[in-house]
């Protein structure tokens, strides 16, 4: 028997496209802006967990890299996609500023979804900040299979807070928390997740490094499954330039430097070794001809 | 743009072999292809040219792996691969059964390693030739780049054009880190190099400053995109004046068809397009045809009558 609570997150079911999509609608949500992309090739073969790859700064942009964004939702009749973005860097706060009308090069939907549990499993969504956006459409599929829906959502402020409403639409229970206790319950996330993993068949997050890891841990000490969408920086988000790499166990045991873009961004939480983020195990694939050794 | 891109004839030729069409990859900036079949047709490219391949898996180094700079990027990846067996047991046939040409990268730390690769890929289907990254470190030369030395680089290229299937031609790829690289590109085609792949990427530095630290996990990385342009047409053109029999992949920043057009005139028969297909997937493909609408622009018939035109 596997030591693993998960399996590791299965492909997508469809190859991504490339498109000029047109703003057709960009709200600002507390510190972020959600941007509504007319892109129905996207909408139509998305699946919750998934991301979009942006081109950002226009054609004399020295920003050559693209922009991860999660799919925050689809509306594949409308054939509309919607991102909630966070300003950063220049990239990110180019894109911020879209308008409707505008039109931004979109690569997507990239990266391996959240896999789903039997029908009826009770499930609990942790987002930190703009990553609950991600959980909303999980959220609504989960609802549609039978399984109830215990959401967390948490982040320093409540400008920093996402999509606490959609979440309220669909899940049964939405726990709110901010560091500063500007909003809902003063406290991390963690907090909440403690009270209910107990209750839950299986755990999916998205937000920031640490949450996933304290959110995976506490899953996997409760023998719950836990899938979190993880964020590490990316070049090109199609898997071919390597930049992306985290330390992940795989199907046969063994741990190997996986690309967040194309074998992740979901990635089975007892399976990412947190711990060795930015170093290099021993025991990694291919470790040895690094002239890293065994101690 | 159709009606002029059919009127170039845009073949060309690595060494002895012939190509649909002058566009390849870069190696490290395309993995093994396969990522890239949703945005192009493969069996369009001049070749896909594979990642640099080494004898054992490789995991490479520990992230933060890339930094981006004005018009490009530093990269550290430190050769990750699924190395040799890895290669011949999958990502090899896999372009194989679709009929797209491989121009195999391999790299080593000895000149043995490099030799016993090129030995392994004899003979394997669909391997049209193979490009010896020789900007590794050099185990017994205390790390010593192999391509900063005329002499360490052609011992590699005399052992792998010996061990190499003859009817594969190889292409030896230039550091463009050296005071003059007319000498170490006359080294190893004197060494039986068929041709020369140029460049490779710069060495450079980033340092955070909320950090005050390298942001590379491997503190240096290497520099590439339209920054390195103008460094790579000046290589492509100092040797391609000094060599003019020799074929050069030419390679560094290449974005758009004029881009590859300058690289063209300078002397390149052929050329890889590299960081630009992490902005657009379909950048090689895009390239192509671009490239050819320019050479009718300019009342050329075929990319061959471009080739080294800028000399005259
Ligand atoms: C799967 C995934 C989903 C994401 N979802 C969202 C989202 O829904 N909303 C949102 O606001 N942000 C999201 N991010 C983070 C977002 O990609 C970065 O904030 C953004 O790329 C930063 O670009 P910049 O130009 O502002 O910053 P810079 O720091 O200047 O970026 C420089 C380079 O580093 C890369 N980079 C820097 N930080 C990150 C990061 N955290 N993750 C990935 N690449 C990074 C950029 O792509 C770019 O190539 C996501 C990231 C990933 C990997
Ligand atoms: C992420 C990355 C990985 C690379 N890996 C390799 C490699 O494995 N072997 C190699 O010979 N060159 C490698 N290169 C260099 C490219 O093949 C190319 O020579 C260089 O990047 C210049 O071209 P460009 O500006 O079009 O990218 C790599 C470049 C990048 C950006
Ligand atoms: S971002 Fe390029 S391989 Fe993942």
């Amino acid at each position: 028997m596997s030591p693993y609570l998960t399996a590791p997150a299965p492909r997508a079911d469809h190859p991504p496209v490339q498109r000029e999509a047109e703003v057709l609608a960009a709200r600002p949500v507390g510190a972020y802006v959600e941007l509504t992309l007319a892109a129905p090739e996207v909408a139509g073969r998305a699946q919750p967990g998934q991301f979009v790859a942006f081109a950002v700064g226009g054609p004399m942009t020295a920003n050559l890299l693209r922009r991860s964004i999660a799919i925050a939702g689809t509306d594949g009749a409308a054939g509309t996609a919607t991102v909630v973005v966070a300003p950063h860097g220049p990239g990110s706060t180019w894109l911020a500023q879209r308008r409707p009308g505008d039109t931004v090069d979109v690569v997507g939907p990239l990266g391996r979804p959240f896999p789903l549990p039997e029908p009826g499993t009770t499930a609990l969504l942790v987002g930190g900040g703009y990553g609950a956006a991600a959980l909303v459409g999980l959220a609504a599929l989960l609802r549609s299979r039978g399984s109830r829906v215990l959401a967390v959502t948490g982040a320093a402020d409540a400008a920093r807070l996402c999509s606490v409403e959609e979440l309220g639409e669909t899940a049964d229970v939405v726990a709110v928390t901010t560091d500063d206790g500007s909003a809902g319950r003063a406290g991390r996330v963690t907090v909440a997740v403690a009270e209910l993993i107990g209750g839950s068949g299986i755990a999916y997050a998205c937000g920031p490094m640490p949450m996933l890891r304290a959110v995976a841990d506490a899953a996997t000490a409760a023998g719950v499954p836990s899938y979190v969408a993880v964020e590490e920086s990316m070049a090109c988000g199609i898997g071919v330039c390597m930049t992306c790499v985290l330390p992940v166990v795989g199907a046969d045991g063994l741990t190997r430097f996986s690309r967040s873009c194309t074998e992740g961004p979901v990635f089975g939480g007892d399976r990412v070794r947190f711990a060795d983020v930015g170093s290099l195990p021993w025991d990694v694939v291919g470790a040895d001809a690094m002239g890293v050794v065994r101690p | 743009m159709t009606a002029l891109d059919t009127a170039v004839d845009m073949t060309t030729a690595l060494g002895s072999v012939p190509l649909v069409g002058p566009v390849l990859t870069a190696s490290g900036c395309s993995a093994f292809g396969q990522e890239l079949e949703p945005f192009v047709d493969l069996t369009t490219l001049g070749a896909v040219v594979t990642k640099s391949v080494q004898l054992r898996p490789r995991s490479g180094r520990p992230t933060p792996r890339m930094a981006e700079t004005p018009s490009g990027m530093l990269n550290s990846i430190g050769l990750q691969g699924p190395g040799i067996d890895g290669l011949l047991a999958g990502e090899l046939p896999w372009l194989a059964e679709r009929g797209v040409p491989a121009f195999v990268s391999i790299a080593g730390t000895r000149v043995e390693d490099f030799a016993e690769l090129a030995t392994r890929l004899r003979g394997v289907p669909g391997v049209l030739g193979l490009e010896v990254n020789i900007s590794c470190p050099n185990v017994e030369s205390r790390g010593e780049v192999f391509a900063c030395d005329p002499v360490a680089a052609s011992d590699v290229v005399a052992a792998v054009r010996a061990a190499a299937d003859p009817a594969q031609p190889i292409y030896a790829k230039l550091s463009p880190d050296v005071t003059d690289i007319v000498p170490v590109a006359r080294a190893v085609t004197g060494a039986g190099a068929d041709g020369l792949s140029m460049i490779n990427t710069l060495l450079g530095l980033v340092i955070d400053p909320d950090t005050m630290r390298p942001v590379l996990g491997g503190v240096t990385g290497g520099l590439s995109g339209p920054a390195v342009r103008p460094v790579a047409v000046r290589c492509v053109w100092q040797v391609h004046q000094a060599l003019p029999e020799v074929p050069i992949l030419g390679m560094g920043g290449i974005r758009s068809g004029l881009d590859a057009l300058q690289f063209v005139l300078a002397g390149a028969s052929a050329v890889s397009v590299g960081t630009a297909v992490f902005s657009d997937p379909s950048a090689t493909a895009r390239v192509h045809t671009e490239l050819a609408g320019a050479l009718a622009a300019r009342g050329f018939s075929s990319l061959r009558e471009a080739v080294g035109y800028a000399h005259r």
